[in-house]
Protein backbone atom coordinates (compact mmCIF):
# COMPACT_ATOMS: atom_id res chain seq x y z
CA UNK A 1 0.00 0.00 0.00
CA UNK A 2 1.54 3.18 -1.25
CA UNK A 3 1.64 5.94 1.38
CA UNK A 4 -0.05 8.68 -0.56
CA UNK A 5 -4.04 7.99 -1.63
CA UNK A 6 -4.81 10.98 -3.39
CA UNK A 7 -2.55 13.56 -5.20
CA UNK A 8 -3.25 16.30 -7.56
CA UNK A 9 -0.97 16.86 -10.79
CA UNK A 10 -0.82 20.19 -12.05
CA UNK A 11 -4.24 21.05 -11.33
CA UNK A 12 -5.84 23.74 -12.75
CA UNK A 13 -9.72 25.75 -11.97
CA UNK A 14 -11.25 27.92 -13.79
CA UNK A 15 -14.72 29.63 -13.62
CA UNK A 16 -15.10 30.78 -17.11
CA UNK A 17 -12.20 32.78 -17.75
CA UNK A 18 -10.97 33.65 -14.56
CA UNK A 19 -7.98 30.81 -12.99
CA UNK A 20 -9.15 30.48 -9.59
CA UNK A 21 -6.62 27.85 -9.18
CA UNK A 22 -3.32 27.60 -10.96
CA UNK A 23 -0.99 24.77 -11.85
CA UNK A 24 -1.14 22.90 -8.34
CA UNK A 25 0.55 19.80 -7.66
CA UNK A 26 0.20 18.08 -4.14
CA UNK A 27 -0.17 14.57 -2.24
CA UNK A 28 -1.97 13.58 0.54
CA UNK A 29 -0.89 10.52 2.95
CA UNK A 30 -3.07 7.86 3.34
CA UNK A 31 -4.82 8.33 6.95
CA UNK A 32 -3.44 12.06 8.03
CA UNK A 33 -5.24 15.23 8.40
CA UNK A 34 -4.07 17.77 5.55
CA UNK A 35 -5.13 21.22 6.44
CA UNK A 36 -5.52 23.65 3.28
CA UNK A 37 -4.70 27.20 5.00
CA UNK A 38 -4.66 30.71 3.44
CA UNK A 39 -6.29 34.16 3.40
CA UNK A 40 -9.88 34.61 1.64
CA UNK A 41 -10.08 34.07 -1.75
CA UNK A 42 -7.21 32.06 -2.41
CA UNK A 43 -8.77 29.16 -4.10
CA UNK A 44 -8.60 26.71 -1.42
CA UNK A 45 -11.95 25.61 -1.20
CA UNK A 46 -12.21 25.68 -5.03
CA UNK A 47 -9.53 23.23 -5.10
CA UNK A 48 -10.99 21.36 -2.11
CA UNK A 49 -13.88 21.18 -4.84
CA UNK A 50 -11.90 19.63 -7.65
CA UNK A 51 -10.77 16.45 -5.34
CA UNK A 52 -14.52 15.41 -5.82
CA UNK A 53 -15.42 16.73 -9.07
CA UNK A 54 -17.97 19.37 -7.46
CA UNK A 55 -16.68 22.19 -8.77
CA UNK A 56 -17.48 21.05 -12.44
CA UNK A 57 -21.00 21.48 -11.13
CA UNK A 58 -20.54 25.30 -10.95
CA UNK A 59 -21.67 27.32 -13.68
CA UNK A 60 -19.07 27.87 -16.51
CA UNK A 61 -16.89 25.85 -14.57
CA UNK A 62 -13.54 23.66 -15.64
CA UNK A 63 -11.00 21.39 -14.25
CA UNK A 64 -7.45 21.21 -16.54
CA UNK A 65 -4.65 18.80 -15.19
CA UNK A 66 -5.19 15.82 -13.08
CA UNK A 67 -6.15 14.41 -9.68
CA UNK A 68 -4.78 11.18 -9.18
CA UNK A 69 -6.57 7.99 -6.77
CA UNK A 70 -4.28 5.28 -6.59
CA UNK A 71 -2.77 6.01 -9.75
CA UNK A 72 -6.05 6.65 -12.04
CA UNK A 73 -7.10 9.89 -13.06
CA UNK A 74 -10.36 10.56 -11.60
CA UNK A 75 -10.56 13.35 -14.49
CA UNK A 76 -9.90 11.06 -17.41
CA UNK A 77 -12.62 9.76 -19.58
CA UNK A 78 -14.97 7.15 -18.61
CA UNK A 79 -14.81 7.81 -14.99
CA UNK A 80 -18.12 8.50 -13.57
CA UNK A 81 -18.15 11.64 -11.14
CA UNK A 82 -20.66 9.82 -9.24
CA UNK A 83 -18.69 6.66 -8.46
CA UNK A 84 -15.62 8.81 -7.58
CA UNK A 85 -18.18 10.89 -5.27
CA UNK A 86 -19.11 7.93 -3.05
CA UNK A 87 -14.96 7.37 -2.52
CA UNK A 88 -14.03 10.82 -1.88
CA UNK A 89 -17.10 12.23 0.61
CA UNK A 90 -17.84 15.58 1.42
CA UNK A 91 -18.79 17.68 4.53
CA UNK A 92 -19.90 21.47 3.76
CA UNK A 93 -19.38 24.88 5.62
CA UNK A 94 -22.62 25.15 6.35
CA UNK A 95 -25.04 22.08 7.94
CA UNK A 96 -26.92 20.95 5.02
CA UNK A 97 -28.97 18.00 6.19
CA UNK A 98 -31.73 17.27 3.88
CA UNK A 99 -34.54 18.93 5.35
CA UNK A 100 -37.51 16.96 4.17
CA UNK A 101 -35.83 13.14 5.33
CA UNK A 102 -35.96 12.24 9.08
CA UNK A 103 -31.97 11.74 11.15
CA UNK A 104 -31.42 8.17 10.15
CA UNK A 105 -33.03 8.78 6.55
CA UNK A 106 -30.40 11.88 6.23
CA UNK A 107 -27.89 8.97 7.57
CA UNK A 108 -28.27 6.85 4.81
CA UNK A 109 -29.28 9.24 1.87
CA UNK A 110 -26.13 7.52 0.39
CA UNK A 111 -28.50 4.80 -0.73
CA UNK A 112 -27.20 1.73 1.00
CA UNK A 113 -27.62 -0.41 -1.62
CA UNK A 114 -27.62 -4.07 -0.99
CA UNK A 115 -28.08 -3.85 2.21
CA UNK A 116 -30.70 -5.01 3.96
CA UNK A 117 -32.84 -3.50 6.44
CA UNK A 118 -31.11 -4.47 9.96
CA UNK A 119 -27.84 -3.98 8.27
CA UNK A 120 -28.71 -0.66 7.19
CA UNK A 121 -29.96 0.20 10.55
CA UNK A 122 -26.82 -1.18 11.85
CA UNK A 123 -24.56 0.74 9.60
CA UNK A 124 -26.13 3.80 10.54
CA UNK A 125 -26.25 3.44 14.01
CA UNK A 126 -22.16 3.15 13.06
CA UNK A 127 -22.04 5.96 11.58
CA UNK A 128 -23.65 8.50 14.05
CA UNK A 129 -21.67 6.87 16.85
CA UNK A 130 -18.49 7.85 14.76
CA UNK A 131 -20.29 11.02 14.54
CA UNK A 132 -20.46 11.41 18.36
CA UNK A 133 -24.04 12.10 17.75
CA UNK A 134 -25.29 8.72 18.44
CA UNK A 135 -26.14 9.40 22.44
CA UNK A 136 -27.74 12.17 21.34
CA UNK A 137 -30.51 11.55 18.79
CA UNK A 138 -30.92 7.38 19.41
CA UNK A 139 -34.67 8.57 20.80
CA UNK A 140 -35.56 10.83 18.17
CA UNK A 141 -34.00 9.07 15.03
CA UNK A 142 -37.42 9.71 13.09
CA UNK A 143 -37.34 13.33 13.57
CA UNK A 144 -36.63 16.21 11.32
CA UNK A 145 -32.90 17.16 11.93
CA UNK A 146 -33.87 20.73 11.84
CA UNK A 147 -34.67 20.81 15.42
CA UNK A 148 -30.71 19.38 16.08
CA UNK A 149 -28.39 22.50 17.06
CA UNK A 150 -26.29 23.41 14.50
CA UNK A 151 -23.42 21.66 15.80
CA UNK A 152 -25.32 18.64 15.67
CA UNK A 153 -26.10 18.78 12.12
CA UNK A 154 -23.19 19.30 11.32
CA UNK A 155 -22.25 16.10 12.63
CA UNK A 156 -24.82 14.87 11.00
CA UNK A 157 -23.54 15.84 7.59
CA UNK A 158 -20.47 13.87 8.62
CA UNK A 159 -22.23 10.73 9.62
CA UNK A 160 -24.00 11.04 6.45
CA UNK A 161 -20.75 11.70 4.57
CA UNK A 162 -18.83 8.73 6.33
CA UNK A 163 -21.48 6.27 6.14
CA UNK A 164 -20.43 5.90 2.56
CA UNK A 165 -17.77 4.32 4.13
CA UNK A 166 -15.42 6.54 1.70
CA UNK A 167 -11.99 6.47 1.53
CA UNK A 168 -11.26 10.37 1.75
CA UNK A 169 -13.17 12.75 3.49
CA UNK A 170 -13.30 16.17 2.66
CA UNK A 171 -14.36 19.23 4.56
CA UNK A 172 -14.68 22.73 3.81
CA UNK A 173 -14.40 24.99 6.76
CA UNK A 174 -16.37 22.67 8.71
CA UNK A 175 -16.88 24.50 11.96
CA UNK A 176 -17.26 27.99 9.90
CA UNK A 177 -20.81 28.53 11.49
CA UNK A 178 -20.28 26.79 14.44
CA UNK A 179 -20.22 28.27 18.02
CA UNK A 180 -16.25 27.75 19.88
CA UNK A 181 -17.84 24.44 22.43
CA UNK A 182 -19.45 22.98 18.74
CA UNK A 183 -16.28 23.78 16.91
CA UNK A 184 -14.02 21.75 19.56
CA UNK A 185 -16.20 18.75 19.35
CA UNK A 186 -15.52 18.47 15.60
CA UNK A 187 -12.36 19.12 16.11
CA UNK A 188 -11.84 16.16 18.20
CA UNK A 189 -13.84 14.20 15.94
CA UNK A 190 -11.53 15.14 13.05
CA UNK A 191 -8.57 13.55 15.00
CA UNK A 192 -10.76 9.90 15.77
CA UNK A 193 -12.00 10.30 11.84
CA UNK A 194 -8.32 10.37 10.92
CA UNK A 195 -7.48 6.83 12.26
CA UNK A 196 -10.07 5.64 9.53
CA UNK A 197 -9.80 8.29 6.79
CA UNK A 198 -7.74 10.59 4.87
CA UNK A 199 -8.71 13.73 5.58
CA UNK A 200 -8.69 16.80 3.74
CA UNK A 201 -9.78 19.98 5.68
CA UNK A 202 -9.93 23.42 4.37
CA UNK A 203 -9.58 26.14 7.03
CA UNK A 204 -9.62 29.99 8.01
CA UNK A 205 -8.38 29.70 11.02
CA UNK A 206 -4.33 28.85 11.65
CA UNK A 207 -4.83 27.54 15.34
CA UNK A 208 -7.26 25.06 14.30
CA UNK A 209 -4.75 23.75 11.58
CA UNK A 210 -2.27 23.69 13.94
CA UNK A 211 -4.22 21.75 16.60
CA UNK A 212 -5.76 19.41 14.20
CA UNK A 213 -3.92 18.34 11.15
CA UNK A 214 -0.38 16.80 10.54
CA UNK A 215 0.46 18.17 6.92
CA UNK A 216 -0.49 21.93 6.47
CA UNK A 217 -0.82 23.42 3.10
CA UNK A 218 -0.15 27.30 2.50
CA UNK A 219 -2.50 28.80 -0.43
CA UNK A 220 -2.25 32.28 -1.70
CA UNK A 221 -3.85 34.11 -4.34
CA UNK A 222 -1.11 36.08 -7.18
CA UNK A 223 -1.64 39.25 -8.54
CA UNK A 224 -4.16 37.77 -11.40
CA UNK A 225 -5.85 36.20 -8.51
CA UNK A 226 -5.35 33.30 -9.03
CA UNK A 227 -4.75 30.83 -5.95
CA UNK A 228 -1.30 29.00 -5.93
CA UNK A 229 0.20 26.82 -3.21
CA UNK A 230 3.08 28.33 -1.85
CA UNK A 231 4.17 25.37 0.31
CA UNK A 232 3.26 21.74 2.27
CA UNK A 233 5.27 20.30 5.31
CA UNK A 234 4.22 18.49 8.32
CA UNK A 235 2.16 20.90 10.61
CA UNK A 236 5.01 21.42 12.91
CA UNK A 237 7.46 22.39 10.86
CA UNK A 238 5.29 24.79 8.54
CA UNK A 239 3.76 26.56 11.94
CA UNK A 240 7.56 26.93 13.21
CA UNK A 241 10.30 27.01 10.49
CA UNK A 242 8.52 27.80 7.26
CA UNK A 243 10.25 27.65 4.39
CA UNK A 244 8.60 30.61 2.24
CA UNK A 245 8.97 34.20 3.18
CA UNK A 246 5.08 34.62 2.85
CA UNK A 247 3.93 31.72 4.64
CA UNK A 248 5.86 33.39 7.42
CA UNK A 249 4.83 36.36 6.78
CA UNK A 250 1.07 34.87 7.07
CA UNK A 251 1.18 32.64 10.02
CA UNK A 252 2.64 35.65 11.88
CA UNK A 253 -0.35 37.83 10.96
CA UNK A 254 1.02 40.24 8.87
CA UNK A 255 -1.43 39.82 6.52
CA UNK A 256 -4.95 38.13 5.84
CA UNK B 1 -21.66 81.32 31.19
CA UNK B 2 -24.63 82.58 30.78
CA UNK B 3 -24.29 83.51 27.36
CA UNK B 4 -23.91 80.09 26.64
CA UNK B 5 -26.62 78.99 28.64
CA UNK B 6 -28.65 81.39 26.54
CA UNK B 7 -26.98 79.45 23.11
CA UNK B 8 -28.34 76.33 24.10
CA UNK B 9 -31.66 77.29 24.87
CA UNK B 10 -32.11 79.22 22.00
CA UNK B 11 -30.38 76.21 19.74
CA UNK B 12 -33.06 73.96 21.69
CA UNK B 13 -36.06 75.52 21.30
CA UNK B 14 -35.69 75.93 17.01
CA UNK B 15 -35.14 72.05 17.74
CA UNK B 16 -38.13 71.16 19.57
CA UNK B 17 -40.26 73.55 17.21
CA UNK B 18 -38.82 71.42 14.64
CA UNK B 19 -39.72 68.20 16.54
CA UNK B 20 -43.35 69.17 17.23
CA UNK B 21 -43.44 69.85 13.47
CA UNK B 22 -42.23 66.81 12.56
CA UNK B 23 -44.65 64.80 15.25
CA UNK B 24 -47.58 66.56 13.51
CA UNK B 25 -46.17 65.17 10.23
CA UNK B 26 -45.93 61.64 11.73
CA UNK B 27 -48.72 61.59 13.39
CA UNK B 28 -50.92 62.69 10.25
CA UNK B 29 -49.05 59.71 8.11
CA UNK B 30 -50.06 57.65 10.57
CA UNK B 31 -53.85 59.00 10.17
CA UNK B 32 -53.77 58.97 6.38
CA UNK B 33 -52.09 55.14 6.54
CA UNK B 34 -54.53 54.20 8.88
CA UNK B 35 -57.68 56.10 7.10
CA UNK B 36 -57.13 54.44 3.96
CA UNK B 37 -56.30 50.79 5.37
CA UNK B 38 -59.59 51.44 7.10
CA UNK B 39 -61.66 52.12 3.56
CA UNK B 40 -59.74 49.18 1.51
CA UNK B 41 -60.87 46.82 5.07
CA UNK B 42 -64.25 48.11 5.27
CA UNK B 43 -64.73 47.62 1.34
CA UNK B 44 -63.70 43.86 1.40
CA UNK B 45 -65.97 43.48 4.30
CA UNK B 46 -68.79 45.82 3.27
CA UNK B 47 -68.69 43.16 0.15
CA UNK B 48 -68.44 39.92 2.03
CA UNK B 49 -70.68 40.93 4.35
CA UNK B 50 -73.26 41.82 1.61
CA UNK B 51 -72.48 38.58 -0.14
CA UNK B 52 -73.26 36.69 2.83
CA UNK B 53 -76.41 38.43 3.87
CA UNK B 54 -77.96 38.24 0.65
CA UNK B 55 -76.70 34.54 -0.48
CA UNK B 56 -77.21 32.59 3.26
CA UNK B 57 -80.65 32.31 2.56
CA UNK B 58 -80.68 30.57 -0.45
CA UNK B 59 -78.37 28.00 0.75
CA UNK B 60 -79.62 24.65 1.87
CA UNK B 61 -79.06 21.08 1.32
CA UNK B 62 -81.42 21.22 -1.68
CA UNK B 63 -79.70 24.23 -3.49
CA UNK B 64 -76.49 21.68 -2.84
CA UNK B 65 -77.89 19.14 -4.49
CA UNK B 66 -80.47 19.70 -7.15
CA UNK B 67 -80.72 20.74 -10.61
CA UNK B 68 -81.90 23.71 -11.57
CA UNK B 69 -85.49 24.11 -11.60
CA UNK B 70 -87.26 26.33 -14.68
CA UNK B 71 -88.52 29.75 -14.36
CA UNK B 72 -91.38 29.79 -12.17
CA UNK B 73 -90.88 26.58 -10.40
CA UNK B 74 -89.43 27.47 -6.84
CA UNK B 75 -86.56 25.69 -4.91
CA UNK B 76 -84.06 24.12 -7.29
CA UNK B 77 -80.25 24.09 -7.00
CA UNK B 78 -76.73 24.47 -8.75
CA UNK B 79 -75.82 20.75 -7.71
CA UNK B 80 -74.61 20.51 -11.93
CA UNK B 81 -72.80 23.77 -11.47
CA UNK B 82 -70.45 22.28 -8.53
CA UNK B 83 -70.17 18.69 -9.70
CA UNK B 84 -69.31 20.60 -13.06
CA UNK B 85 -67.05 23.04 -11.33
CA UNK B 86 -65.29 20.11 -9.66
CA UNK B 87 -65.02 17.88 -13.37
CA UNK B 88 -63.74 20.93 -15.11
CA UNK B 89 -61.39 22.43 -12.22
CA UNK B 90 -60.34 18.78 -11.61
CA UNK B 91 -59.45 17.71 -15.41
CA UNK B 92 -57.59 21.64 -15.60
CA UNK B 93 -55.52 20.65 -12.80
CA UNK B 94 -54.43 17.23 -13.60
CA UNK B 95 -53.10 18.59 -17.45
CA UNK B 96 -51.51 21.91 -15.81
CA UNK B 97 -49.32 19.79 -12.96
CA UNK B 98 -47.26 17.59 -14.98
CA UNK B 99 -46.72 20.63 -17.42
CA UNK B 100 -45.90 23.02 -15.28
CA UNK B 101 -44.19 21.12 -12.46
CA UNK B 102 -42.19 19.73 -15.53
CA UNK B 103 -41.84 23.48 -17.03
CA UNK B 104 -40.42 24.68 -13.83
CA UNK B 105 -38.08 22.02 -13.20
CA UNK B 106 -36.29 22.85 -16.51
CA UNK B 107 -36.41 26.29 -16.16
CA UNK B 108 -34.96 25.99 -12.30
CA UNK B 109 -32.30 23.16 -13.21
CA UNK B 110 -31.90 23.67 -16.94
CA UNK B 111 -32.75 27.19 -17.07
CA UNK B 112 -30.03 29.23 -19.13
CA UNK B 113 -29.99 30.25 -22.88
CA UNK B 114 -32.40 31.67 -25.25
CA UNK B 115 -35.02 28.46 -25.01
CA UNK B 116 -35.26 29.24 -20.77
CA UNK B 117 -36.00 33.26 -21.44
CA UNK B 118 -38.08 32.64 -24.34
CA UNK B 119 -39.67 30.20 -22.11
CA UNK B 120 -39.85 32.60 -19.47
CA UNK B 121 -40.96 35.38 -21.44
CA UNK B 122 -44.14 33.32 -23.13
CA UNK B 123 -45.26 32.42 -19.18
CA UNK B 124 -45.36 36.09 -17.74
CA UNK B 125 -46.90 37.19 -21.16
CA UNK B 126 -49.38 34.43 -20.88
CA UNK B 127 -49.76 35.31 -17.15
CA UNK B 128 -51.11 38.59 -18.34
CA UNK B 129 -53.58 37.80 -21.46
CA UNK B 130 -57.27 38.13 -20.49
CA UNK B 131 -58.90 35.26 -19.37
CA UNK B 132 -61.56 36.01 -22.18
CA UNK B 133 -59.13 35.83 -24.83
CA UNK B 134 -57.87 32.78 -23.70
CA UNK B 135 -61.23 31.17 -23.21
CA UNK B 136 -61.26 32.40 -27.19
CA UNK B 137 -58.35 30.75 -27.95
CA UNK B 138 -59.76 27.22 -26.48
CA UNK B 139 -63.40 28.35 -28.58
CA UNK B 140 -60.96 28.37 -31.85
CA UNK B 141 -59.12 25.63 -31.11
CA UNK B 142 -61.63 23.27 -29.73
CA UNK B 143 -65.37 24.29 -30.35
CA UNK B 144 -65.19 25.55 -33.56
CA UNK B 145 -63.62 22.56 -35.04
CA UNK B 146 -65.69 19.97 -33.16
CA UNK B 147 -68.74 21.91 -33.81
CA UNK B 148 -70.21 21.87 -30.10
CA UNK B 149 -69.28 22.93 -27.13
CA UNK B 150 -67.53 20.97 -24.25
CA UNK B 151 -66.55 21.06 -20.41
CA UNK B 152 -62.86 19.53 -21.92
CA UNK B 153 -62.37 23.02 -23.74
CA UNK B 154 -63.17 24.80 -20.72
CA UNK B 155 -60.84 22.23 -18.55
CA UNK B 156 -58.29 23.90 -21.82
CA UNK B 157 -58.60 27.35 -21.33
CA UNK B 158 -58.25 26.92 -17.51
CA UNK B 159 -55.04 24.92 -17.78
CA UNK B 160 -53.84 27.94 -19.72
CA UNK B 161 -54.22 30.25 -16.97
CA UNK B 162 -53.08 28.01 -14.15
CA UNK B 163 -49.69 27.09 -16.62
CA UNK B 164 -47.67 30.49 -16.04
CA UNK B 165 -48.48 30.62 -12.49
CA UNK B 166 -47.84 27.30 -11.68
CA UNK B 167 -44.17 27.29 -14.24
CA UNK B 168 -43.08 30.60 -12.56
CA UNK B 169 -43.55 29.67 -8.62
CA UNK B 170 -42.67 26.17 -9.27
CA UNK B 171 -39.33 27.16 -10.67
CA UNK B 172 -39.07 29.89 -7.85
CA UNK B 173 -39.59 27.19 -5.74
CA UNK B 174 -37.34 25.10 -6.42
CA UNK B 175 -34.38 27.67 -7.09
CA UNK B 176 -34.89 28.70 -3.16
CA UNK B 177 -34.14 25.07 -2.13
CA UNK B 178 -30.35 26.32 -0.91
CA UNK B 179 -27.52 25.22 -3.42
CA UNK B 180 -26.05 23.50 -0.53
CA UNK B 181 -28.17 21.08 -0.18
CA UNK B 182 -28.72 20.16 -3.78
CA UNK B 183 -24.35 20.04 -3.90
CA UNK B 184 -25.27 17.60 0.28
CA UNK B 185 -27.08 15.52 -2.21
CA UNK B 186 -24.46 15.06 -5.66
CA UNK B 187 -21.51 15.02 -3.23
CA UNK B 188 -22.71 12.05 -1.62
CA UNK B 189 -22.79 10.32 -5.20
CA UNK B 190 -26.43 10.34 -6.38
CA UNK B 191 -27.48 11.17 -9.39
CA UNK B 192 -29.03 14.65 -10.91
CA UNK B 193 -31.95 12.75 -11.62
CA UNK B 194 -32.00 11.15 -7.75
CA UNK B 195 -31.07 14.10 -6.03
CA UNK B 196 -33.80 16.10 -8.03
CA UNK B 197 -36.73 13.69 -6.80
CA UNK B 198 -35.44 12.61 -3.18
CA UNK B 199 -34.18 15.83 -2.15
CA UNK B 200 -34.91 18.79 -4.53
CA UNK B 201 -38.50 18.20 -5.09
CA UNK B 202 -39.75 17.31 -1.55
CA UNK B 203 -38.03 20.44 0.04
CA UNK B 204 -39.32 22.44 -2.67
CA UNK B 205 -43.05 20.49 -2.32
CA UNK B 206 -44.90 23.06 -0.08
CA UNK B 207 -44.16 26.13 -1.96
CA UNK B 208 -45.25 24.15 -4.98
CA UNK B 209 -48.66 23.12 -3.68
CA UNK B 210 -49.46 26.65 -2.26
CA UNK B 211 -48.63 27.71 -5.73
CA UNK B 212 -50.89 25.26 -7.47
CA UNK B 213 -54.07 25.98 -4.69
CA UNK B 214 -53.56 29.61 -5.23
CA UNK B 215 -53.74 28.90 -9.22
CA UNK B 216 -57.05 26.49 -8.23
CA UNK B 217 -58.16 29.70 -6.35
CA UNK B 218 -57.79 31.69 -9.26
CA UNK B 219 -59.53 29.47 -12.09
CA UNK B 220 -62.48 29.13 -9.39
CA UNK B 221 -63.49 32.94 -9.85
CA UNK B 222 -63.13 32.47 -13.64
CA UNK B 223 -66.22 32.64 -15.54
CA UNK B 224 -65.29 34.78 -19.09
CA UNK B 225 -63.85 31.92 -20.80
CA UNK B 226 -66.34 29.31 -20.03
CA UNK B 227 -69.13 31.65 -21.70
CA UNK B 228 -68.25 29.79 -24.93
CA UNK B 229 -66.65 27.09 -24.04
CA UNK B 230 -68.05 25.35 -21.21
CA UNK B 231 -71.46 26.93 -21.76
CA UNK B 232 -73.35 25.48 -19.40
CA UNK B 233 -76.07 22.71 -19.05
CA UNK B 234 -79.48 22.21 -17.42
CA UNK B 235 -78.42 18.23 -16.45
CA UNK B 236 -76.18 16.59 -14.49
CA UNK B 237 -73.48 16.46 -17.34
CA UNK B 238 -70.62 14.12 -16.35
CA UNK B 239 -69.01 13.92 -20.09
CA UNK B 240 -66.15 16.40 -20.42
CA UNK B 241 -67.05 16.10 -24.69
CA UNK B 242 -70.62 17.91 -23.42
CA UNK B 243 -71.69 21.14 -22.63
CA UNK B 244 -71.68 21.88 -18.83
CA UNK B 245 -72.89 23.83 -16.04
CA UNK B 246 -70.40 25.10 -14.29
CA UNK B 247 -70.98 27.45 -10.51
CA UNK B 248 -69.52 30.59 -11.82
CA UNK B 249 -71.40 30.49 -15.09
CA UNK B 250 -74.41 29.63 -13.12
CA UNK B 251 -74.37 32.96 -11.06
CA UNK B 252 -73.52 34.61 -13.79
CA UNK B 253 -76.67 33.59 -15.83
CA UNK B 254 -78.96 33.95 -13.07
CA UNK B 255 -77.14 37.19 -11.76
CA UNK B 256 -78.31 38.51 -14.82
CA UNK B 257 -81.50 37.16 -15.65
CA UNK B 258 -84.80 39.28 -14.68
CA UNK B 259 -86.60 36.92 -12.15
CA UNK B 260 -85.73 37.05 -8.47
CA UNK B 261 -85.43 33.60 -7.78
CA UNK B 262 -82.80 33.28 -9.55
CA UNK B 263 -81.10 36.45 -8.59
CA UNK B 264 -81.45 35.03 -5.05
CA UNK B 265 -79.79 31.57 -6.22
CA UNK B 266 -76.95 33.69 -7.73
CA UNK B 267 -75.94 35.44 -4.30
CA UNK B 268 -75.73 31.80 -2.76
CA UNK B 269 -73.71 30.27 -5.83
CA UNK B 270 -71.57 33.72 -5.08
CA UNK B 271 -71.27 33.00 -1.31
CA UNK B 272 -70.52 28.88 -2.57
CA UNK B 273 -67.70 30.53 -4.64
CA UNK B 274 -66.12 33.02 -2.09
CA UNK B 275 -66.22 29.76 0.66
CA UNK B 276 -64.16 27.83 -2.12
CA UNK B 277 -61.74 31.06 -2.65
CA UNK B 278 -61.11 31.55 0.90
CA UNK B 279 -60.77 27.45 2.17
CA UNK B 280 -58.29 27.34 -0.94
CA UNK B 281 -56.28 30.45 0.19
CA UNK B 282 -56.75 29.88 3.59
CA UNK B 283 -55.13 26.24 2.98
CA UNK B 284 -52.11 28.00 0.66
CA UNK B 285 -51.11 30.42 3.49
CA UNK B 286 -50.85 27.20 5.82
CA UNK B 287 -48.67 25.36 3.32
CA UNK B 288 -46.75 28.39 2.80
CA UNK B 289 -45.89 28.77 6.49
CA UNK B 290 -44.71 24.53 6.75
CA UNK B 291 -42.44 26.17 3.78
CA UNK B 292 -40.97 28.33 5.17
CA UNK B 293 -40.10 26.50 8.18
CA UNK B 294 -38.34 23.96 6.28
CA UNK B 295 -36.14 26.50 4.36
CA UNK B 296 -35.39 27.84 7.76
CA UNK B 297 -32.21 25.49 8.03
Amino acid sequence: MRDELLAAVDLSAYYGERKAVGNVSIAFRRKAVTALIGPSGCGKTTLLRCFNRIHELSFDARVEGSVLMEDQDIYSAGVDPMAIRRRIGMVFQRPNPFPTLSIVDNTMAYGGRGLSRAQKQERAERALRSAALWDEVKDKLRSSPLRLSGGQQQRLCIARAIAAEPEVLLMDEPTASLDPIASAVIEELMASLAERFTIIAVTHNMQQAARVSDVTAFMLADESGTGRLIEVDDTAKLFTTPSDRRTEDYITGRFG
Amino acid sequence: MASFAGARDRASSTRYKRLGRRRVYGHLGTALALGCATVAAAALLAILGYVVYQGIGAINWAFLTQLPHPVGVSGGGVGNGILGSLIIIGTATLMAIPIGLLTGIYLALFGRGAIAETLRFFSDVLSGVPSIAIGLFAYTVLVAPLKHFSAFSASFAFMMLMLPLLVRTSEQAIRSVPQSVREGALALGMSNARATLRIVLPTAMPAIVTALLLAIARVTGETAPLLFTAFGSQFWETNPSNPMAELSLQVFTYAISPYPSWQAQAWGGALLLIVAVFALSAGARFMLSRAMRGLEA
